[in-house]
């Protein structure tokens, strides 16, 4: 297989480095002042008590929507830099020649890092097995990319905190494994499309971009226009919610139905978010909500990870290449992980 | 006379890809033919693992990524040197 180089035309803005530098002491400054700004504008300006429903909704919804925009804004940015140093190309050539077992922990662990749209599942699927990456591998791949992605990282970042972050990449990783090498030992590769194996890739150009850092930089900067200008409404309409469900709801209402006694919570759970996908911005500031209100941590991440990881749009593009059977398998194994994974925190945590 | 080729089985960003060369084409007023592949069996044969991809000349300058219209002209000014 030949590399092809391409040079992009050279970014002739030199002063980019530094916009990018004026950029990160703006960005501190504003996260810093968000919550006295929020306090100030519900207690001082508008008057609320500190005690009042609306007053304690109001700073929440205040605080939270330029919080969770700004963490956004930045992350995004700073692992859209990381991504650049990655392509699928590249993640392709280091599957290589992996080994089941060994080829899933590398397949789930460059799934984090390498940019992935769902509409590239097909392009991407074929293009794996075709090199002769072994199926489970494959697969391990193409659930690790959407679960584990900056989107819902950053948000759980920034209203879970860490542990809980930690705990989500953690079974996100784990499920991914876990559930490409059950497809893997299941031997199902009958039940891909047959046109699949009969592509040959053509001459095998490469693309093999050199990259300066400007082009970094301007390409980071296009994947934080791009997402956030995608994502800011289900955003602040997630937190809207949230932070009504903060102010109004009585503390423990939900122990009952979605606390860790109510073992149906999970599997239901799971249901509920497969229609969800693109909402995954909306849905962890109201599932962050439902947690302080007495929903139990691992029907929450059972939930937000089948809003993201079982995606009806991804699985009916990967219909194109996929026979109904080996669907089946694909979002049966997911769930079965998933609701597996919620169980198991309801009940060692 | 140019050949591009826009492959992406007509996700929204392909479409974009293929309005900005076009406008391009038109602006420097090429002699270019542009053509869609949406088959995978066809975009497969350029060995892209990502859409929308952008072929000059059966030269693969851009995949997974919708290129920025300076970097489309460069391109295209560049084919036509070696052409």
């Amino acid at each position: 297989m030949t590399t092809l180089s391409t040079s992009s035309p050279p970014s002739s803005n030199k002063l980019l480095p530094l916009y990018a530098f004026l950029a990160i002491v703006i960005w501190l400054i504003a996260y810093n002042l968000i919550q006295p700004f929020a306090d100030w504008i519900s207690y001082t300006v508008l008057g609320f008590a500190h005690a009042s429903r609306f007053g304690e909704s109001l700073a929440f919804f205040l605080y939270d929507v330029p919080k969770i925009l700004l963490l956004l804004s930045g992350m995004v940015f700073a692992i859209s830099i990381l991504r650049t140093f990655f392509s699928p190309e590249r993640t392709r050539a280091l599957l290589g020649g992996k080994r089941e077992g060994v080829g899933n922990v590398f397949a789930a662990v460059l799934g984090i890092v390498t940019p992935f749209c769902s509409c590239s599942a097909v392009p991407l699927f074929i293009g794996f097995v075709e090199s002769g990456i072994p199926l489970g591998v494959t697969f391990s791949f193409l659930i690790a990319a959407p679960t584990i992605n900056e989107v819902a990282v950053i948000m759980l970042f920034g209203l879970f905190g860490w542990k809980v972050t930690g705990l989500y990449i953690l079974s996100g990783l784990v499920i991914a494994i876990a559930a490409g090498f059950i497809i893997g030992k299941l031997n199902m590769e009958r039940y891909v499309e047959d046109f699949v194996w009969q592509i040959k890739s053509g001459a095998g150009q490469v693309l093999d971009e050199k990259l300066t850092w400007n082009h970094r930089i301007e390409r980071a900067w296009d994947s934080v226009k791009e997402i956030v200008g995608k994502v800011w409404l289900y955003v602040v309409v997630g937190i809207a919610v949230g932070a009504g469900i903060h102010g109004y709801v009585p503390e423990s209402a939900l122990v009952g139905i979605m606390g860790k006694a109510a073992w149906w919570s999970v599997p239901a759970a799971v249901l509920l978010g497969i229609p969800l996908y693109s909402n995954a911005a909306g849905a962890i500031p109201i599932a962050s909500a439902l947690m302080e209100k007495g929903a139990s941590l691992g029907t929450v991440l059972a939930f937000m990870m089948s809003v993201v990881g079982l995606s009806l749009p991804e699985t009916i593009i990967l219909r194109r290449v996929l026979k109904p059977q080996l669907i089946a398998v694909f979002v049966g194994v997911i769930a079965l992980a998933i609701i597996f994974t919620g169980y198991l925190f309801n009940l060692i945590l | 006379m140019l050949t591009i080729k826009v492959l992406g089985s007509g996700c929204a960003n392909c479409k974009r890809v293929e309005q900005i060369v076009r406008k391009i084409v038109k602006e420097m007023s090429l002699e270019a033919e542009v053509i869609k592949v949406t088959e995978y069996p066809e975009i497969m044969k350029y060995n892209i693992l990502s859409t929308p991809g952008l072929v000059i000349n059966e030269k693969i300058v851009s995949t997974g990524r919708i290129p920025a219209p300076a970097e489309v002209t460069t391109w295209l000014t560049s084919a036509l040197e070696i052409a």
